[in-house]
């Protein structure tokens, strides 16, 4: 579904991505984890394009995408909840949800679709009058998961979810996206609560300093020695 | 001084102000969204009022009618400017983007200049002169119509803004660009879309003053300042503050006027402005988006 062929990309002239590979089959869930500022962000701002990829292919659904905008690569369905929520703080939670469903394809789906994730998140329905930039953080972490899916998303892209959440909320989230998954939505997770994470996945990558330096299946990967020391500290 | 002619400079400080707020409400709308401050403000302020001019003097067509003409084409002056100029440098050092503005705004009041010389114009229409009065007070009668289409237009504004999906696009945009990016939304379009409101906005409020002021190429230079003003008084990217802060400096430029003298208007008027900003440096609306 989604493949990438030796991505690089740098910030000015500091190089953060190096030859990445990595492909999301559809249905999966897929996780890269990495520790902080291993550029794992980096590589899904490159996918969503709002950074330009300076060497190597994207392809999506069998299309190239690299020449695309960012809302292009959002009409496409190809959609990411990023790092920090980035809720919009003067918008009520309901008019957050609506622009979630801005582009064309997603306008007639709208009201159902808030039904849909008004019932995946009750809470978000209790409290769809309050301004996003009021809410908690896990409350706007919700909101971010549920204004993506608005735009009925192939593939979504979740940059670190459980960030900062009470054990409580982080449950919630990772029943959340495996639920999300079984609708159909295809997933790739980017994490850094390893454990959590590779357990639902289906594969996973490990990113070290702008490369890929093991893959295999949520499985393989929790019982690999290297992961074990980096990021379970076993 | 008698208490009439104090309530008779509160109406008209009202009604100018309200014309200063559609100005500032422009520039607050083009700062909010793009974080650019356009220093050709006034310039396209003043493209408005020689605009209206002339179709009123070549084609006959009355000023506050023309508005219907102005607005659409100072949209697209400025959508167009947008498109050429300015986003070229959204993610450029600021003082780039400051440099450009100015810049736009000279080649704008210079081309004016040599096209109509420096001459001041005056746009006599059968009413310029003609008021309504009411229980002793006189009221302008294109200073009142000139009101009334700016609250019109500000009331449309907010339900654009507010109720359809590309006006929320719009403050989406302001509020967080990248991520209406992620939502599909397409940043440079709505900045170029809020571009010539902001120009179609400055460009309508030349139209309206323009039967009551001089126009001439330099008109614009104490425009950008007024909106300038506005906008920080009101609080930078707020429309009610914009709206407040526009009708606040008309009030205070019309009783300081009348209570002291003309000449002291803009101290007054600066004055209270470093006084609020003293008070609450987020200015009125404090930090509020679009
Ligand atoms: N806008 C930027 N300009 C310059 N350097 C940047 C920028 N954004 C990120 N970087 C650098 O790129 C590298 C990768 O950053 P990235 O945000 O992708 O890391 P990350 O894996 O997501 O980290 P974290 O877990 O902390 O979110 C870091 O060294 C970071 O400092
Ligand atoms: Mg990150």
């Amino acid at each position: 579904m989604l493949t990438i062929n030796k991505l690089n990309f740098s910030y000015g002239d500091m190089q953060v991505l190096w030859n990445i590979d990595l492909a999301v089959h559809e249905g999966e869930i897929v996780t890269v984890v990495g520790a902080n500022g291993s550029g794992k962000s980096t590589t899904l701002k490159n996918i969503s394009r709002l950074v330009a990829p300076q060497s190597g292919n994207i392809d999506f659904q069998g299309e190239n995408i690299n020449s695309l905008e960012s809302h292009q690569v959002v009409e496409r369905g190809l959609v990411q909840v990023p790092e920090g929520r980035k809720i919009f703080p003067e918008m009520t939670v309901l008019e957050n949800l609506r622009m979630g469903s801005f582009i064309k394809s997603a306008r007639p789906t709208r009201e159902a679709n808030v039904e849909r994730v008004f019932t995946m998140f009750p809470r978000l329905k209790e409290r769809q009058k309050q301004l996003g930039g009021t809410m908690s953080g896990g409350e706007q972490q919700m909101l971010a998961i549920a204004r993506g899916l608005m735009t009925n998303p192939k593939l979504l892209l979740l940059d670190e979810p459980s960030l900062g959440l009470s054990p409580l909320f982080v449950k919630i989230i990772f029943e959340i996206i495996q639920e999300i998954n079984k609708q159909g939505v295809t997933i790739l997770l980017v994490e850094q609560n390893v454990f959590q994470s590779l357990k639902i996945s289906d594969r996973a990558y490990v990113l070290e300093t702008g490369r890929i330096v093991l893959s295999g299946t949520g499985s393989e990967l929790l019982s690999n020695d290297h992961v074990k020391k980096a990021f379970l500290g076993m | 001084m008698t208490f009439s002619v104090l309530l008779q400079s509160i109406i008209s400080g009202m009604l100018v102000g309200g014309v200063y707020a559609l100005i500032g409400i422009g520039l607050t709308i083009i700062f909010g969204v793009m974080r650019v401050i356009n220093f050709a403000h006034g310039d396209i302020m003043m493209v408005g009022m020689y605009l209206t001019f002339f179709l009123f003097t070549l084609l006959g067509i009355d000023p506050f009618v023309s508005v219907l003409i102005t607005m659409p084409l100072m949209f697209l002056f400025g959508a167009l400017m947008q498109k050429v100029f300015i986003n070229r440098v959204l993610s450029a050092l600021p003082q780039n983007q400051i440099l450009l503005t100015i810049g736009l705004g000279l080649i704008m009041s210079n081309s004016a200049m040599l096209a109509f010389t420096s001459d001041y114009k005056i746009l006599t229409t059968s009413y310029s002169s003609s008021s309504y009065s009411l229980g002793g007070i006189s009221i302008s009668q294109p200073l009142l119509i000139s009101f009334l289409i700016t609250c019109a237009i500000t009331v449309g504004l907010y339900w654009f803004l507010m109720r359809t999906d590309t006006g929320q696009a719009i403050r989406a945009t302001a509020q967080d660009r990248e991520a209406a990016q992620l939502m599909g939304i397409n940043v440079k379009w709505m900045s170029i879309l809020s571009f010539g409101i902001g120009s179609a906005m400055a460009g309508t409020a030349g139209a309206l003053i323009a039967p009551t002021y001089y126009i001439f190429p330099q008109v614009g230079s104490a425009f950008t300042l007024k909106a300038f003003v506005i906008t920080v008084l009101g609080g930078m990217g707020s429309i009610i503050g914009a709206t407040l802060g526009g009708i606040i400096i008309g009030l205070v430029e019309s009783v300081s006027a009348v209570t002291i003298s003309s000449e002291w208007k803009d101290v007054v008027v600066f004055a209270i402005f470093l006084l609020v900003l003293l008070i609450k440096p987020s200015g009125l609306m404090g930090k509020s988006r679009l």
